[in-house]
């Protein structure tokens, strides 16, 4: 069950450690698992899952370990929980008794007749069926016998079981970008600068000052080191971009106690003369794209952010915009922007490979000088490291 | 061996449990989790939407085991070290300066952090680390050895500080920030899921014990309409749940005030205390949000 359970995960691409596979075993060792497979489901679920967007890629893996027929499969189970459910369940004399009988069938036999008659008071009455087989638990220490638990057959109209309910399916897909990757990047973006009123201690020259002054304390003081990060984002608004955006914006203010200022706008498919600032009130408030210009220095690291994949005369051709009437083609204003921002990049969604096949694509490369970067980790580090 | 039905697992830590308590409710996930964590000793990382009861959660753990709470609230400028110790030079300099007996020990001068107070307690603490994703992306892999051997290093007395009981270490996180993969494999993990109605009705009944059932239903009801509204920037949660019927009761607020707007798709009375944002509660009032989305 265990490693089925593991493999399954696995194969979903649920990271799972042997650290965390030791740490369940533990956990069934020190007999903190409530009894029935809901409370083997919650166990499993904090001890191997890190992620709640894991959790539904953990539900079908433990459907599936249960044997691919979620509804009525029996699970295995280490002859430990067995034995532990057996110490709550009897007397040690019934348990002696048992054991004189003959060994784990009689055990198991004796808890199926005890759980049945105790159905409905727990867990919706699971049943006990048969043995099987070797555990997985027989390098942990444990007798090399599972038991497999199952409901009895013949049982119509069951209530659905937490892991067949599905509850964390609308989690798994915010999975995309591995964000702490990307903000291991950005933070190489972070430069430190020492600004405003002296009010940090500077304890290396207060020790240098004071030995100078014959020991007597000569306290001396530093202005505070500051990120001095300034970053400026671009945003294709185009609707095929909406999801990339998203992720990028996140990203970002994610890691904006990295930076000293982070302002985001948006433009759609190539930079013209306006952006805007709020996606919704793009008609109604925009900036003029030589105020944005005028109002960022050569300071600024600046990202845009877009497919860059339109009708070719859109960033060549006045009047070539899809959306209004361009009085300077959007070539134009990449070339002002490049001339004024020299720490400036384009990152990218579209995968690599796909670049050469779109002639826009080439095209905004070449007028920023080959600056365009996949957005994957590597991509950005790389991006990075040009800003 | 006690086979009380429904708390069964108490027969396997020694000890109490956590099974929540009268004034926080616990759902059987979350129940498996602390008693997993502190049984096995592993830290448990809490994530959850903003107000689900993430912090309140140490403070009712440790009061059901009959622990000691100590208090980490981490912010980005927090350093791992804050929670060891710090050593202030400054004091010792500034006691040298005045003749003063107390600087010939550098232990008078070795500030104890929250980690250290922890593993000093008597009787076993629980230690919250609260939203660890402020600080330092390097931050919880700067605690991993501590928080894993329960002990740490002292350079300026060449002391090793070890914990004299393993602390249960709680960690949460509203998932600003991703944490290390070294970091996770070490935790157990709970994600607090939104409540559903049923376990919402029973926390509000936890804090009001004398709230009405009529305006109970139609607070909830009118709740959770607010939270479908699409484009809200921040949904409201529990907690502004909970500060909301606080003030339908001061108010004197009729049930059938609260269920006439929700008819209506208007406002519930007292929205603002569920909606902070200027923008939701024109987004939840059905007024037009200007401009259209391109
Ligand atoms: N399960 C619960 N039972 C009882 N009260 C709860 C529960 N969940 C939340 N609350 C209440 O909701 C409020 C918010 O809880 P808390 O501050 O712990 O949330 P949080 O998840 O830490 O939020 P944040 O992410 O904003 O820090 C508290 O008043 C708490 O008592
Ligand atoms: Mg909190």
């Amino acid at each position: 069950m265990f490693e089925r359970l593991v493999h399954a995960l696995r194969r979903a691409g649920v990271p799972v450690s042997l650290g965390e596979h030791l740490a369940l075993l533990g956990a069934l060792r020190a007999g903190v698992v409530p009894p029935g497979t809901q409370g083997f489901y919650h166990l499993a679920r904090t001890a191997l899952v890190k992620d709640e967007r894991h959790f539904d890629r953990f539900d079908r893996a433990f459907a599936e370990a249960l044997g691919g027929r979620p509804a009525d499969a029996p699970i295995e189970i280490p002859e430990a929980w067995l034995r532990w459910e057996a110490a709550r369940r009897f007397t040690p004399e019934e348990r002696a008794a048992i054991d004189v009988r003959g060994g784990v069938d009689a055990l198991t036999e004796a808890l199926r007749q005890r759980l049945a008659g105790q159905d409905g008071r727990h867990e919706g009455g699971s049943h006990w069926v048969g043995t099987r087989g070797t555990s997985p638990l027989g390098a942990a220490g444990y007798a090399p016998a599972g038991i497999r638990l199952g409901r009895g057959p013949g049982r119509a109209g069951r209530a659905l079981k937490v892991w067949e309910r599905r509850e964390y399916r609308n989690l798994d897909d915010r999975v995309g970008l591995g964000t702490r990757a990307f903000q291991v990047a950005l933070r190489r973006l972070r430069r430190w600068a020492r600004e405003g009123a002296a009010e940090d201690l500077d304890l290396a020259e207060t020790l240098r000052a004071t030995a100078r002054n014959g020991g007597w304390l000569d306290l001396r003081m530093a202005r505070r080191r500051r990120n001095a990060t300034r970053v400026l984002l671009l945003l294709d608004a185009g609707g095929s971009m909406d999801a990339h955006v998203r992720r990028v914006e996140r990203l970002f203010s994610a890691a904006r106690s990295e930076f000293e200022r982070l302002e985001s706008y948006y433009f759609h498919n190539c930079l013209y003369e306006r952006v805007w600032r709020d996606n919704r009130r793009r008609h109604v408030e925009t900036l003029p794209t030589v105020q944005l210009l005028k109002a960022h220095d050569a300071r600024w690291r600046v990202v845009f952010v877009g497919d860059a994949q339109m009708h070719p005369i859109e960033v060549t051709h006045a009047g070539g915009s899809v959306e209004h009437d361009n009085a300077e083609p959007g070539a134009e204003w990449l070339r002002r922007a490049v001339a004024r921002w020299p720490h400036l990049v384009w990152l990218n969604p579209v995968p690599e490979a796909a670049w050469p096949s779109t002639a826009s694509t080439g095209l905004i490369r070449a007028l920023l000088r080959g600056r365009m970067y996949p957005l994957t980790p590597a991509g950005l580090r790389e991006a990075v490291a040009r800003l | 061996m006690d086979p009380t039905p429904g708390q069964p697992w108490r027969a396997g830590p020694p000890g109490p449990g956590f099974e929540g308590t009268a004034t926080y409710i616990a759902t059987p996930d979350l129940i498996v989790a602390v008693n997993a964590a502190v049984a096995l000793g592993r830290p448990l990382l809490v994530k959850g939407e903003p107000g689900t009861g993430k912090t309140v959660l140490a403070r009712e753990v440790a009061a059901a085991l009959g622990r000691p709470l100590i208090e980490w609230h981490v912010k980005s400028t927090t350093k791992a070290q804050h929670g060891l110790y710090e050593y202030d030079a400054v004091a010792r300099l500034r006691d040298s300066q005045l003749g003063s007996e107390r600087v010939h020990d550098i232990r008078n001068y070795i500030v104890r952090g929250k980690v250290w107070e922890a593993f000093e307690a008597p009787a076993g603490a629980v230690l919250l680390i609260d939203e660890v994703d402020k600080a330092d992306l390097e931050f919880p892999n700067d605690l991993l050895q501590e928080l894993d051997r329960m002990e740490f290093y002292v350079h300026e007395t060449r002391e090793t500080v070890r914990a004299r009981h393993r602390p249960v270490v709680l960690i949460t996180s509203n998932d600003e920030k991703e944490l290390p993969d070294a970091f996770l494999r070490r935790c157990f993990f709970h994600y607090l899921r939104f409540p559903d109605p049923e376990t919402m009705a029973r926390i509000v009944r936890a804090h009001h014990p004398d709230l009405g059932r009529d305006l109970l239903a139609a607070a909830l009801d009118a709740f959770y309409g607010l939270r479908e509204v699409p484009g809200l920037k921040k949904r409201p949660s529990t907690s502004e749940l909970l500060d909301w019927i606080h003030l339908l009761l001061a108010e004197g607020v009729a049930p059938g005030a609260v269920r006439a707007a929700r008819g209506g798709r208007s406002l519930p009375p007292l929205a603002g205390a569920l909606l902070k944002h200027e923008h939701d509660l024109g987004a939840a009032g059905g007024a037009p949000v200007a401009g259209r989305v391109g």
